[in-house]
C-alpha cells in the first residue's frame, strides 16, 4: 500500500472533501507558512467552497485568506490568535458568520470530546515517511515541537501529511505516527525559514521593559514560590525574555533547582535548562532556532501536545501544575480582566493563545506591560475584548508600580515586605492618566464578528465590528 | 543621596515620560552632546515643558552648552523659570566660568521674582586646566555642591587614550575627589561607556568608590542599578556603623570619654562616619 | 507672524511632527491632525494646539501634524518650536 499521492489535489479529492466541510490546520510554521494558502488554491481550483476552517493560529502569511473569504471559499474561521493583517479585514465585518476564538489547550479540547469535528487535517510537516510518520525536529523547514497538530492528526475524518522533507521509510524519532495519516504529499517548500523561527530571539534593549523585567523577577523571588521544584512559563514578547533572564541570575545565585519549564520555549528557556533551572521543558511550541536544535538533540527538551499542555478536560494538563506565568495583555481593567484580541482601536490582533489556559493553571499569573503605549493607558475600565477573566489574573507589572488582584492580599502583602512598589490598580491606572490624558473609548459597531469561547467552551465575549469610516 | 545619575537626550520625548522610573537617584536632562546644533531651541522647550508637567520625584540636572558656545544663555533663559535642581555647566575650566554663569542666573532669578541661590551648580570638569582648578571651581561659588569630571573630553585634552583599567585618569580622579573634599562638596565619577561590558563597569565603580567619589554617572540605563549596588552600604557596613552608634551612645550614657569597638578607637570621624552610613541605607531602604 | 514654513518634532514613538505655513491676514486657522490615537484623543490635540497658537499669538497659519501618541507636554513643545522657527526666532 502506499499513501503517497502526487499533489495536494488529488489529496483533497481522495479525502472527499465537500462543500461546507471543515479543514483544519497547525500554525507551527508560523509567520513562514505556506501549506495553508496552498491548500486553499487547490481547494479553489478544485471548485470546492464554503470552508469553515479551524486553524490553531492565523498570522500575517495568510493574508491570501481575506480573498478566498470574499469570494465565499471560506465562510468559517475557527482559530486561537489572529495576526492583524486578516483580523483587520474581520473586524471591518467582511465575514457573515462570526469567527469562533478558542484557547491553546480549548481547541485541542473540543476536538477529542467531539465539540468542533475536523473533516480533513493538513499537517504541514517538515520531515515525513512515504507511510506518514512525521516531525517538526529535521527539515530544512524545521520549526521543532508539532505539539498544535496531534489532536488535529488523531481525531480529523482523514489527516493529509504535507512535507518538503519526504525521507526513507521508517522515519526515526517520529512526533505524529503513521496510524492517524490517511496520505502524504511531497511539494517543494512548506515554508519560509525566516518566517517560521527567528535566528535568535533577544531580549529587550528598551530600558522600560527592563525596569518592567526587573520588577517581575523581583516579584517572582518574593511570591514564596520561587524554590526547589519550581516551574514557569513565559511569554516570547521582550519584557518577559527579560524577566527570565533576571530570574535565571536570581535562580543560579540561591542554587535553586527548578522542575519545568512550559509553553512556547525560546533560547532563553533552553538556557535554563542547560543551567540547571529545570529538569526539563515540556515545549508545545518553538519559537528560535536554539529551541529546534535543543528539542532535538536533548532528550530532557520534550516535546508535549496541545491537549498535555493546557486541555481543561484531559485528565490533568501541565498547565495545571504551573507555579507561574507571565503574560502580555493589551488592555487590563479594574476588575483584572485581561484583553488580548483587540487593539486599543477594537481591531482583532491577536488572540489568547495559551494566555487563559495558563492563568487559570498558574500559582500567580502575572501580566507585564508597560503603564502606556504611545500614551495609551493599559489600564481601563472596562476592556473592549474579555479574553481572559480577571478572577485567575494574580498581579500586574508595569514600570510605574505592580497591583496585585484583591483576591491575592496574600501576595501583596509579600510583595511590600521585599519592598517592591505595590499600589491599588485604580492608583495605576490614574497614575497613567495623569501622564497621558483620559482616552475617549471607540465607538463600535452592532454586529459581532468574533466570539471569544473559554477553555471550557463556554461563551466568554463577543467583539464586535470596527465601523469603516 | 545621589549615588547615580543618569543621562538622558533632551529632545526625546519618550525618555523624558520615562525619566523617573529608570531607576537612578538623579536625571541629567542633556542640552549639550546628545542635541544636534539644529535641535537646540527644541530640546530647550522640551526639556523645560517635561519639567514643568512630568512630576519628576528624582533630582533633576540639567546641563546646558558651554560658554564658549552660542547657546548657554538661552538655555539659562528657558530653563531657569521653572527653577531645577541642578544645572550642570560644561567644559569649566575655573572659577571664572562659574561666576558668570552664577551671576547670570541670579540676574534671571531676580528678574523672575523667584529666589535667588535655590538653584545649585555641578560644574562639569573636563579639561586639564578644570582638572587643576578643580578646587577653586569647587570654591567658587555657594551655588556649587558637587563637581563631576568628564573623563571622555578630558583625555582627549590630555593628548592621551582613554582606556578600561583607566590609568590615564587616576590622577585627574584623585585630584578630583580632594578638591572636593577640601571644598566641603560632593563628587562624582565620569560614566563608563562600554553599555554591553556590566563587570567592567561594576569594576569601574568599585574603584571610584575606593577613591572616595559620592557616585558616578551613566550614560545607559542598564548601568545604573550596578552604580547603586557599589556606592550603596554592604550588609557589613551598615552593621558595623549600627555598632559604632551603639558603642558611642553607651560610653556617652556611661560617661566615659574614650571607647573602643574590635580593638580600634571610636572617635568622631568614625561616628561621623557611622551616622552618613546609616543615613544612606535609610535613604535607599526598599527603593530601586 | 508666522513669516516663513517651518517644521519640528519627529516621527518617533510618543513624539509629534509639526509644520506650520504661513497664511494671509484674516483668514484664520487651518488645522490637519493625523494622529495614531486620533479615536482616543483627537479632540484633545486639537485643543492643546489651538490653546498653544493662541498663547504664542498665531492668529492665521496653515498647521500640520502628524502624531505618533505624543502627550500634551510634548504637542505643546514641538508647536511652540515650530511657531518660533516660522517667526524667525532661532
Amino acid at each position: 500500500m502506499s499513501k503517497l499521492v502526487k499533489s495536494i489535489k488529488e489529496a483533497i479529492q481522495l479525502a472527499g472533501l465537500k462543500d461546507g466541510m471543515t479543514i483544519s490546520f497547525h500554525h507551527h510554521l508560523r509567520n513562514g507558512d505556506m501549506v495553508a494558502v496552498m491548500v486553499m488554491d487547490a481547494i479553489c481550483e478544485l471548485g470546492i467552497k464554503d470552508m469553515n476552517v479551524n486553524i490553531s493560529s492565523v498570522f500575517d502569511t495568510h493574508g491570501p485568506f481575506i480573498e478566498y473569504i470574499r469570494d465565499g471559499v471560506i465562510t468559517g474561521i475557527e482559530t486561537d490568535y489572529m495576526g492583524g493583517v486578516v483580523g483587520r479585514a474581520v473586524s471591518e465585518g467582511i465575514m457573515d458568520k462570526p469567527v469562533t476564538f478558542r484557547t491553546h489547550g480549548g481547541r485541542p479540547s473540543d476536538i477529542i470530546r467531539g465539540a468542533s469535528p475536523i473533516d480533513v487535517a493538513f499537517i504541514a510537516a517538515p520531515t515525513a515517511d512515504c507511510m506518514g510518520n512525521c516531525t517538526g525536529k529535521i527539515g530544512k523547514s524545521a520549526c521543532g515541537s508539532l505539539g498544535y497538530a496531534f489532536a488535529d492528526a488523531m481525531y480529523a475524518k482523514k489527516s493529509i501529511v504535507i512535507t518538503d522533507n519526504l525521507v526513507e521509510y521508517p522515519l526515526i524519532d517520529y512526533s505524529i505516527a503513521e496510524n492517524y495519516i490517511d496520505y502524504v504529499v511531497a511539494v517543494d517548500k512548506i515554508g519560509e525559514p525566516s518566517g517560521i523561527v527567528s535566528g535568535t530571539t533577544k531580549i529587550t534593549k528598551d530600558p522600560v521593559g527592563l525596569v518592567i523585567a526587573d520588577y517581575a523577577a523581583r516579584a517572582i523571588d518574593a511570591s514564596g514560590l520561587l524554590k526547589d521544584g519550581f516551574s514557569f512559563q513565559t511569554g516570547a514578547g521582550g519584557a518577559s525574555l527579560a524577566a527570565a533572564k533576571y530570574l535565571k541570575d536570581i535562580m543560579m545565585k540561591k542554587n535553586i533547582k527548578g522542575s519545568y519549564g512550559l509553553g512556547g520555549i525560546t533560547a532563553y528557556m533552553v538556557d535554563m535548562l542547560n543551567s540547571g533551572c529545570f529538569k526539563a521543558l515540556y515545549d508545545v511550541q518553538c519559537f528560535d532556532l536554539d529551541a529546534v536544535r535543543s528539542i532535538r538533540e536533548n532528550p530532557n527538551h520534550m516535546e508535549v501536545t496541545a491537549a498535555h499542555y493546557a486541555s481543561p478536560t484531559a485528565k490533568s494538563s501541565a498547565v495545571d501544575s504551573l507555579d507561574v506565568v507571565i503574560l502580555g495583555a493589551t488592555e487590563i481593567d479594574t476588575d483584572f480582566n485581561v484583553n488580548v484580541h483587540t487593539d486599543s482601536n477594537g481591531y482583532i490582533m491577536g488572540g489568547s493563545g495559551g494566555h487563559s489556559d495558563t492563568a487559570a493553571g498558574a500559582k500567580m499569573s502575572m501580566i507585564v506591560a508597560p503603564l502606556s503605549r504611545a500614551r495609551l493607558p493599559i489600564v481601563v475600565d472596562k476592556v473592549l475584548c474579555k479574553s481572559t477573566p480577571g478572577s485567575t489574573v494574580d498581579v500586574l507589572v508595569t514600570q510605574r508600580g505592580i497591583a496585585v488582584n484583591p483576591l491575592r492580599a496574600d501576595l501583596a502583602d509579600r510583595f511590600k515586605d521585599a519592598g517592591l512598589p505595590v499600589y491599588d490598580i485604580h492608583d495605576l491606572k490614574a497614575m497613567a492618566e495623569q501622564l497621558n490624558g483620559t482616552p475617549k473609548k471607540p465607538v463600535l459597531g452592532d454586529k459581532i464578528v468574533a466570539n471569544v469561547l473559554y477553555r471550557d467552551g463556554t461563551l466568554l465575549d463577543t467583539i464586535k465590528n470596527v465601523p469603516v469610516k | 543621596m545621589r549615588r547615580s545619575m543618569l543621562f538622558l537626550p533632551g529632545n526625546s520625548p519618550n525618555m523624558l515620560l520615562n525619566a523617573n522610573i529608570l531607576g537612578s537617584d538623579s536625571v541629567i536632562l542633556d542640552l549639550e552632546d546628545a542635541v544636534a546644533p539644529t535641535e537646540k531651541d527644541s530640546a530647550r522647550i522640551l526639556v523645560r515643558n517635561a519639567i514643568k508637567s512630568m512630576g519628576y520625584t528624582k533630582e533633576v540636572i540639567v546641563r546646558i552648552n558651554p560658554i564658549d558656545s552660542p547657546y548657554w544663555e538661552k538655555d539659562l533663559q528657558t530653563i531657569v523659570p521653572i527653577q531645577p535642581d541642578m544645572i550642570m555647566p560644561t567644559k569649566v575650566s575655573g572659577a571664572k566660568d562659574i561666576q558668570i554663569i552664577a551671576d547670570y542666573i541670579t540676574k534671571l532669578e531676580e528678574e523672575l521674582g523667584l529666589e535667588v541661590g535655590k538653584i545649585k551648580l555641578m560644574p562639569l570638569i573636563e579639561t586639564a586646566l578644570g582638572v587643576e582648578r578643580a578646587f577653586d571651581i569647587a570654591s567658587a561659588d555657594p551655588r556649587v555642591t558637587c563637581i563631576f569630571l568628564g573623563g571622555e573630553d578630558f583625555t582627549a585634552d590630555m593628548r592621551c587614550v582613554r582606556t578600561k583599567p583607566g590609568n590615564e585618569i587616576f590622577y585627574a580622579r584623585s585630584r578630583m575627589v580632594v578638591a572636593a573634599r577640601a571644598a566641603g562638596v560632593d563628587v562624582m565619577d565620569t560614566p563608563w561607556t562600554d553599555v554591553e561590558d556590566i563587570d567592567g563597569l561594576i569594576e569601574d565603580a568599585k574603584l571610584a568608590k575606593s577613591l572616595g567619589f559620592s557616585g558616578k554617572a551613566s550614560i545607559s540605563p542598564r548601568h545604573v542599578a550596578g552604580i547603586n549596588e557599589v556606592f550603596s552600604p554592604t550588609e557589613a557596613e551598615i552593621q558595623y556603623a549600627k555598632d559604632v552608634m551603639e558603642t558611642n551612645e553607651k560610653a556617652k550614657a556611661e560617661g566615659k570619654g574614650v571607647v573602643s569597638l574590635r580593638g580600634k578607637m571610636i572617635d568622631a570621624p568614625i561616628v561621623n562616619r557611622a551616622r552618613q552610613v546609616l543615613e544612606a541605607a535609610e535613604a535607599i531602604k526598599g527603593g530601586r | 507672524m508666522i513669516m516663513q514654513r517651518a517644521c519640528a518634532g519627529t516621527l518617533e514613538s510618543s513624539d509629534i511632527y509639526v509644520e506650520i505655513a504661513p497664511a494671509e491676514a484674516g483668514s484664520g486657522l487651518e488645522l490637519d491632525i493625523t494622529s495614531v490615537v486620533f479615536a482616543q484623543f483627537g479632540e484633545d490635540i486639537e485643543r492643546v494646539i489651538r490653546e498653544t497658537l493662541a498663547e504664542l499669538d498665531v492668529t492665521d497659519a496653515s498647521v500640520r501634524v502628524s502624531d505618533r501618541g505624543a502627550v500634551d507636554c510634548t504637542i505643546r513643545a514641538r508647536v511652540e518650536t515650530a511657531v518660533c522657527r516660522a517667526k524667525g526666532e532661532k
